[in-house]
C-alpha cells in the first residue's frame, strides 16, 4: 500500500510517500502528485521518500515524471530522504547523475 | 553440480496486487540464509521487476499464471526463476538495453539494468508467443556466526 500526503508552504510544495512504490501504485502516484501540483502552482517541488518501505523501477516512472513536469513549468525538484534500499533503485538507473538528492526528512 | 539444499516454488495468477505478494514470499524463504539488509532489498527488488515485466508485457491483455522457482545451493548460491507462459520477447538483446521499452509511462526501461545489476548473473529465454523465463543468480556474502 502506498500513501500520499501533500504539504504547501512558501511556494514550496512537499509530497511525501510512504509505503510501497511498486507497478501497482505507480498510477496513483503519478496522477495524483500531477493534480496536486496543478492545484498548488510551486517554485519548489519536494518529493520526500523517507516513509517508503519498498521501491522498484516503477519509481524511477514516478521522479523522471515529475522531474520532467517541474522542468517544463520552471520549478525547482528534488528528492528528499531516500531509504537505502530505493536509494541502490535509483543508483542503479543513474539518476543521481540527473537530478538532486538529498538527505534528511 | 551443486547440491541442493532447499527448493520452493509460487503459483499465482498476473494480477498487479500479487507482486508485492511474490517478493515478499521469496524475501522470507531466503530468510534462513540470514541475508544482509542490502542482499534482502536487492532480491525482493529483482524479484518484483520479473514479477512485474510478466503482468506487465507477458499478460498484457490477459490473465496467466506465473510461476516462481526459488533454490538454495551449496555455497550460499541462490537461483530465482520466472516463468510466464505470455507474449513473449522477440528480441532479448534489444529488451536488455538500458530504457528500451514497449510500456506506458509507467515504465522507464530500466527493469532488466537493475535485474543485472543486483544479480551476478541473468538469463533471458524467450519465444515470441510461448512465454519467457527469467533465471538470475544471486551469490549471498559469507556469515560469520
Ligand atoms: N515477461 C515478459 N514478456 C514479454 N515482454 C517482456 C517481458 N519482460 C520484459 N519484456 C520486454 O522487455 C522490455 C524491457 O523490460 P524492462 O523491465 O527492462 O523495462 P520495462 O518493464 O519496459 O520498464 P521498467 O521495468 O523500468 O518499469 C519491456 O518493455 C518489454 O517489451
Ligand atoms: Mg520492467
Amino acid at each position: 500500500m502506498l500513501h500520499i500526503t501533500q504539504a504547501e508552504s512558501d511556494g514550496v510544495l512537499t509530497v511525501s510517500l510512504s509505503g510501497e512504490l511498486d507497478h501497482h501504485a505507480a498510477r496513483e502516484a503519478i496522477e495524483q502528485s500531477e493534480d496536486l501540483m496543478a492545484l498548488y502552482p510551486c517554485e519548489k517541488l519536494v518529493l520526500n521518500l523517507a516513509g517508503l518501505t519498498f521501491m522498484d523501477s516503477s519509481g524511477l516512472a514516478v521522479v523522471l515524471h515529475l522531474h520532467r513536469t517541474c522542468a517544463r513549468s520552471g520549478c525547482d525538484f528534488v528528492v528528499r530522504g531516500t531509504p537505502p534500499q530505493p536509494m541502490r533503485v535509483f543508483e542503479a538507473a543513474g539518476l543521481p547523475q540527473v537530478m538532486i538528492f538529498e538527505r534528511g526528512e | 553440480m551443486r547440491a541442493v539444499i532447499n527448493k520452493m516454488s509460487l503459483k499465482f495468477e498476473s494480477r498487479s496486487v500479487n507482486e508485492a505478494f511474490a517478493r515478499q514470499a521469496v524475501g522470507a524463504f531466503v530468510a534462513q540464509l540470514d541475508p544482509t539488509m542490502e542482499e534482502l532489498g536487492d532480491i525482493k527488488t529483482i524479484v518484483s521487476e520479473a514479477v512485474t515485466n510478466a503482468i506487465v508485457h507477458g499478460y498484457a491483455d490477459k490473465t496467466g499464471f506465473i510461476t516462481v522457482t526459488v533454490r538454495l545451493l551449496e555455497g550460499r548460491i541462490l537461483e530465482i526463476k520466472v516463468k510466464d507462459t505470455g507474449r513473449g520477447i522477440e528480441n532479448v538483446e534489444q529488451a536488455r538495453q538500458p530504457m528500451f521499452t514497449t510500456g506506458d509511462d509507467t515504465r522507464s526501461g530500466m527493469g532488466f539494468t537493475i535485474m543485472e545489476s543486483f544479480t551476478d548473473k541473468l538469463r533471458v529465454r524467450s519465444m515470441p508467443g510461448k512465454g519467457t523465463m527469467v533465471t538470475m543468480i544471486k551469490l549471498l556474502q559469507e556469515r560469520s556466526a
